[in-house]
């Protein structure tokens, strides 16, 4: 008799303490998945990107993957991201001077790489979007890009069956539910892991010291010499905003200036990152040269000057950077040791092949 | 030994009487009820009837304001502040709901002075996603359409009132429209302007009292027609679109004198 009153209490015991420990309902943002470790170079600076509040996972890596190359983010299903950000050509819009969005329509600017983001300060030729998770909105909604509406893409989402976005969220997320965060967060897994940072120059860098050809090396000297004040450090920028004197008496765009207001800043852009400058013709902010050796013959010979001109492109009352032909074609040569064909090449990174990105 | 009796008799009054003030643990709502005017009428959406200053007429077709960082003053000085997270509304004049911001969980008290900020400070302009919620998230389709956030130039929109006025010269599409979004939180890695403004409302001379059964409504009255009548005067034909530019301040400076309290009920 006190035997099993003993087991029944302590069996009541037992399952008392069994459900004050059975498990919490899944945490919502508490990825369930496997997690991913995203490439940081010794030798690139410290990553900018908040990591911690958006652990990568292969699950959310793989959602994001499957939007970026999604036309449903566009208001006709024409456009994905991918369309103006191809692989092949680093993530560029290849032979597109202004990328060309919906129905047609010629953006502003000529679409950037998309590589290295998490070190990346700020987003946009001008900086006006200062946090990778923001950055989606602004292409979704542009109406010359994919003219949609955020709240419409997530609802698409939420119907969507083939993919099956609820269930990729679950995987992802833990629950079902898309919300804006989630979504952007997606985006962000599969942005913030593309990094490039297999070209020869970095075999080079991690010493291989034959990975470049004795011109090259030439190339590299002149270029720290002659280009590295602005394409600073092994990210090739120093992530400021410039007037590099291209003509801008055809153009209306004001650059940095539409972001701050600042007079000081009319007609500057980001110096832009000149990893994998091979596959990224054409180039500034309007694509207005196909070829690198028009971008230095800009440089050694065409610089105007205006009043915001940068002072690096103006010294000893010199306009431009001097440069023999010699020397810019071994600053070329460098250059196109930048390009990472392993990155531009990765499987991992591909349209998985449900999408509609042309 | 007697003294000590009646000095514990006094403090033990004088706990009790303090019993007699409405006791702050008690917690009750509180609720401000925004009456959107041009003038002394209330505004009727796409009624171009309205006069300007300097002689235009207008009528006005969206009229949208964010609300944040919501305080309330007693008398004695003390300051009751709405917990951050739980400060950000978004008034429209097309949505009746959206005119009622209840405030849940105020510390029971006579108020006697409402202060606001017009729009969404700095801080929470540069907070992570998962941060923006309810009338903060650009994704959700409760408030889709205001587009009261830019994409391109990060920041939330803080007043948006659009309109018509036959002084103002016809647009592409021969609509005489006026357009005036007003943001710009002072920037995040570079300095530009800064249109946040912060009103401050005293009651007058009736509280607003929060107690166990009472729950008072503020009724606070936007005058649209101060956006254009203010310190400056604006002409809609001169400046039919007024967003991310310097005029944008100017249009803040007179919004920043717009509110007012029509009145207190319990």
């Amino acid at each position: 008799m006190n035997r099993s009153f003993l087991v029944i209490g302590s069996m009541a015991l037992f399952g008392w303490a069994a459900c004050s420990k059975s498990t919490p309902p899944p945490d919502p943002t508490t990825p369930t998945a496997e997690t991913l470790e995203m490439p940081q170079p010794s030798y690139f600076p410290s990553v900018v990107y908040d990591l911690k509040s958006n652990p990568l996972t292969y699950d959310g890596f793989q959602l994001g993957r499957s939007l970026f190359y999604d036309g449903l983010l566009s208001r006709n299903g024409t456009i994905a991201c991918g369309t103006c950000h191809q692989q092949a050509v680093a993530f560029t819009h290849h032979g597109h001077d202004l990328s060309h969005g919906i129905d047609d329509k010629i953006g502003m600017r000529n679409a950037p790489p998309i590589q290295n983001m998490a070190w990346s300060k700020e987003f946009f030729w001008d900086g006006g979007v200062h946090q990778l998770d923001l950055f989606p909105i602004a292409p979704i909604e542009n109406p010359v890009e994919m003219d949609e509406k955020l709240p419409n893409v997530l609802q698409k989402l939420r119907d969507s069956k083939n993919p099956n976005y609820p269930e990729l969220f679950k995987k992802a997320f833990g629950t079902t539910d898309i919300t804006t965060e989630r979504f952007t967060k997606a985006l962000s897994q599969f942005m913030v892991f593309l990094v490039s940072n297999n070209s020869r120059y970095d075999l080079y860098l991690r010493g291989t010291t034959n990975a470049l050809t004795a011109t090259e090396k030439e190339g590299l000297a002149l270029f720290k010499q002659k280009c590295a004040t602005c394409h600073a450090g092994e990210l090739f920028t120093d992530q400021s905003f410039r007037n590099n004197g291209l003509d801008n008496s055809r153009s209306s765009d004001q650059g940095r200036f539409l972001i701050t207001q600042n007079t000081d800043d009319l007609f500057k852009f980001k110096v832009p990152s000149l990893r994998n400058v091979g596959y990224t013709s054409p180039y500034m902010h309007d694509g207005r040269f196909s070829t690198l050796e028009q971008v230095l013959n800009h440089y050694s010979t065409n610089v105007q000057k205006t009043a915001t001109l940068d002072p690096a492109l103006q010294t000893n009352g010199q306009l431009g950077i001097a440069m023999t032909d010699d020397e810019k074609a071994k600053i070329i040569a460098f250059l196109k040791t930048l390009s990472d064909e392993q990155f531009v090449k990765d499987y991992r990174f591909a349209d998985p092949g449900f999408g509609k990105a042309f | 030994m007697k003294k000590l009796f009646f000095g514990l008799l006094f403090i033990a009054a004088a706990l009790q009487s303090c019993k007699t003030d409405p006791d702050p643990n008690e917690k009750n709502t509180l609720t401000l009820s925004f009456l959107n005017k041009v003038g002394t009428q209330d505004v009727v959406l796409g009624q171009e009837s309205y006069q300007n200053a300097v002689g235009e007429t207008y009528g006005v077709t969206t009229y949208n304001y964010y609300i944040s960082n919501i305080s309330l003053k007693k008398s004695d000085g003390t300051t009751y502040t709405v917990p951050q997270d739980s400060s950000y509304f978004l008034v429209k004049e097309s949505n009746p709901a959206s005119k009622k911001v209840t405030l849940r969980g105020v510390p029971a008290g006579s108020y006697t002075e409402l202060s606001f900020m017009i729009g969404v400070d700095s801080l929470r302009n540069t907070m992570n996603i998962s941060r923006r919620t309810g009338v903060l998230d650009p994704g959700d389709a409760t408030h889709d359409g205001d587009g009261m956030y830019w994409s391109w130039n990060s920041g939330y929109i803080f007043l948006k009132v659009e309109g018509t006025s036959p002084q103002v010269a016809a647009d592409a599409a021969g609509n005489r429209k006026f357009r005036y979004h007003i943001g710009g939180f002072g920037g995040y890695n570079a300095k530009t302007f800064n249109n946040l403004r912060t009103v401050k409302l005293p009651l007058g001379s009736i509280a607003a009292t929060v107690g166990p059964e009472q729950q008072p409504v503020i009724e606070v009255v936007s005058d649209i027609s101060k956006i254009f009548n203010g310190t400056q005067k604006v002409s809609l034909a001169q400046y039919p679109t007024v967003m991310f530019a310097d005029y944008s301040s100017t249009i803040a400076n007179n919004y920043a004198a717009m509110f007012s309290i029509g009145g207190v009920k319990d």
